[in-house]
């Protein structure tokens, strides 16, 4: 098994190369330049030709590609242009933000998702299934931001259950108050979120139980004595469970890039939203770090699922 | 031809149903046979006679929602038909082991084969862990596989055909079943490894005693191994004897058809005999009169019976409808194989 991590972790190295090369020449391919909208009209034009030599921006472009990739491997993804920080202390902060509520989703989504397979499959055609399936027709039919600006309305504003914006609370304080409160601003996006993302496990974990359970090794089991509980749980539920976990990686990819459209929803500070603040205001290093960040998840998001198909799968495994 | 009389299975009216659009068809219609210790019989016919639902029958493994099971399957005095099923799951493996045709499909994936031959032994022994451990090796080596302690921690996957035969049977045999129900179990195999299979069989019957149903299309396998035979058409048995008598006296038209249409190695002039048409399905299959009839469409019908039953035309050699008496082939009246 670890021939096969190996393996798959060294295709991984050319993978980056291109992908950094792709986002540099995409960066430089776009109009404008740092610059261009942020300064004065009168400022004078040989002033902003010293800014753009001093940035290096003048020089060839293989020497800009190779001070980029050097940097990047000294930590420094360079400087925003708007807010006048590091990219990468900009991009710490949110980071975190996303990644306890990405935490919170999957755990939810999975929560959620499993028994709700689990109960499709194995009442295949009745009630329940049909149950099921309505829940997934209106979670998946439903563009999501309907749900979540109901869900605002309903639960933060008429109920005033929960918070509607931010990541933690103003007033909170001490080590477990902060904590609370950022728990708690999480839980309605997380929960929102985890809602819309269910629908694709739940399919194919119902799917992956229908077909295993008319499989010949299924018989094989009953035709051993082995009681109906054991069939389902040991052989039945073990082989519908690989679709979920090679989907496991591409799902937490998924959760850790951030989702765009539940951050701005709910005015939450993380990547998604930092990646939609950055494309209005033209933050150009800002943007081309976090599509590189985005583009790496991708690939570690793959590798986690090989590496996670190739235990729990051994027709995989290389010997 | 009387050996040592044990009777194992007395199976009586049996009728399997199955519902298709709502309507129940007879898959297995009025099945009446026996199993003896020490015997082996083989229920032979084509896809679709229904030689696979009486395995599914024995054993009780069908969907239940759409099956209906009628009649009786005594296994001593105790009625398999209706049995519950957490009493079926002591004789399951036990008492009664079965062997499925595709060894790859048959195994679990995801299980190293020893532990799937275990998992037998934990459900019917009291052996722990190390014994069944050690009980497997046993099995592995009394089915011929190579190197059984290396094969204990293998994937199915890992494994040739023949190995993967080896392991299901071993699965099947653990527990010294008394009866082992064979479902084509060489149909996916190489010729060579076939013969070896099917003597494999037959060594764990001598040792064991047990009684094998073995189910197959293949008369070659049946010449081979069996000692009686029941032959299929259509849900129903046409004929029933021993198996020198089959091969000897065919008297039923289809049985007749069928060695005809077995290629012979001395005559390569010859061309093949083919029955004409095609099974019917479940629901198309005629409900009265000869079901075969329709294929042996030069026999007037006055010669069939109206609702044809089975006759004991010598002692042990069952006939069913009376139309053997006129059968003759189409074109070739006089080439009646078998002598």
């Amino acid at each position: 098994m670890w021939k096969t991590i190996l393996r798959r972790f060294l295709v991984m190295i050319p993978q980056i190369i291109i992908l950094s090369f792709l986002v540099f020449v995409l960066a430089k391919m776009m109009p404008g330049d740092p610059f261009s909208g942020q300064i004065n009209p009168n400022t004078d034009p040989k002033q902003l030709a010293a800014l753009k030599q001093a940035a290096g921006l003048n020089d060839p472009i293989p020497v800009q590609y190779g001070r980029w990739v050097g940097n990047l491997f000294r930590g420094d993804l360079g400087t925003s242009y708007i807010q006048h920080v590091p990219v990468v202390s900009l991009i710490a902060d949110r980071a975190v933000n996303t990644f306890w509520l990405s935490l919170l989703s999957t755990i939810i989504t999975y929560a959620i998702s499993i028994p709700m397979g689990i109960t499709a499959g194995r009442h295949q055609d009745e009630w329940q299934d049909q149950a099921v399936e309505i829940f997934n027709y209106v979670t998946y039919a439903v563009p999501p931001f309907v749900f979540y600006i109901l869900a605002i309305w309903l639960f933060g504003f008429t109920l005033g259950w929960f918070p509607i914006s931010g990541s933690v609370s103003a007033n909170a304080s001490g080590f477990w108050g902060v904590i609370g409160s950022q728990f708690y601003h999480m839980l309605l996006p997380a929960i929102l979120t985890a809602l819309v993302t269910t629908t694709g496990i739940v399919q194919y974990l119902r799917t992956g139980i229908v077909d295993n359970k008319v499989e010949d090794y299924v018989r094989t089991a009953h035709s051993k004595g082995v009681p109906e509980n054991v069939v389902f749980n040991k052989h039945i539920l073990r082989n519908s469970l690989l679709p979920i976990a090679s989907n496991f990686g591409t799902v937490i990819t998924g959760l850790l890039s951030g989702s765009m459209i539940i951050e701005s929803v709910f005015s939450y500070p993380g990547m998604g939203k930092l990646f939609l603040d950055s494309i209005s205001q033209r933050d150009y290093t800002t943007l081309t770090a976090l599509i590189l960040i985005f583009g790496i998840l991708t690939l570690l998001g793959n590798l986690l699922s090989d590496i996670i198909m190739s235990i729990v799968d051994p027709r995989i495994r290389i010997k | 031809m009387e050996k040592q009389s044990d009777l194992l299975l007395d199976i009586q009216h049996l009728h399997t149903a199955y519902r298709l659009h709502g309507k129940f068809y007879d898959a297995a219609d009025d099945i009446n046979i026996t199993l003896k210790r020490d015997e082996i019989l083989s229920v032979v016919g084509e896809s679709g006679c229904g030689k696979s639902t009486i395995a599914a029958s024995i054993i009780g493994l069908y969907d239940h929602k759409n099956t209906k099971v009628t009649g009786d399957i005594l296994y001593n005095e105790l009625n398999l038909v209706g049995l519950n099923e957490a009493l079926f799951n002591k004789i399951r493996g036990n008492k009664i082991g079965m062997i499925f045709q595709d060894p790859l499909a048959s195994l679990n994936p995801l299980m190293r084969v020893g532990d799937q031959v275990a998992e037998t032994l934990y459900y019917h022994t009291d052996m722990n862990e190390k014994a069944r451990h050690e009980r497997v090796i046993e099995l592995f080596n009394q089915v011929g596989m190579p190197k059984p302690e290396e094969m204990y921690s293998m994937y199915p996957h890992e494994l040739s055909g023949g190995l993967r035969q080896r392991v299901v049977i071993a699965m099947a045999v653990a527990c010294k079943p008394e009866i082992i129900i064979a479902d084509e179990p060489t149909t996916a195999l190489d010729v060579t490894i076939q013969a070896q299979i099917l003597d494999l069989l037959e060594d764990i019957q001598k040792q064991s005693h047990s009684g094998i149903i073995l189910i197959t299309h293949d008369l070659g396998v049946v010449a081979e191994t069996a000692d009686e035979v029941a032959v299929m058409y259509g849900g129903q048995i046409v004929e029933k004897a021993d198996v020198k008598t089959i091969f000897s006296h065919p008297l039923h038209p289809y049985t007749r058809s069928l060695l005809n249409s077995m290629p012979q190695s001395d005559d390569e002039s010859e061309d093949l005999h083919v029955i004409q048409g095609t099974v019917p399905s479940l629901q198309n299959m005629p409900r009265t009169g000869d079901r075969f009839a329709p294929r042996i469409p030069w026999i007037p019908e006055s010669d069939h019976e109206e609702n044809p039953t089975m006759h004991e035309v010598e002692p042990g050699h069952w006939v069913r409808c009376i139309c053997w008496k006129t059968f003759h082939f189409q074109d070739q009246d006089a080439a009646v194989s078998g002598e």
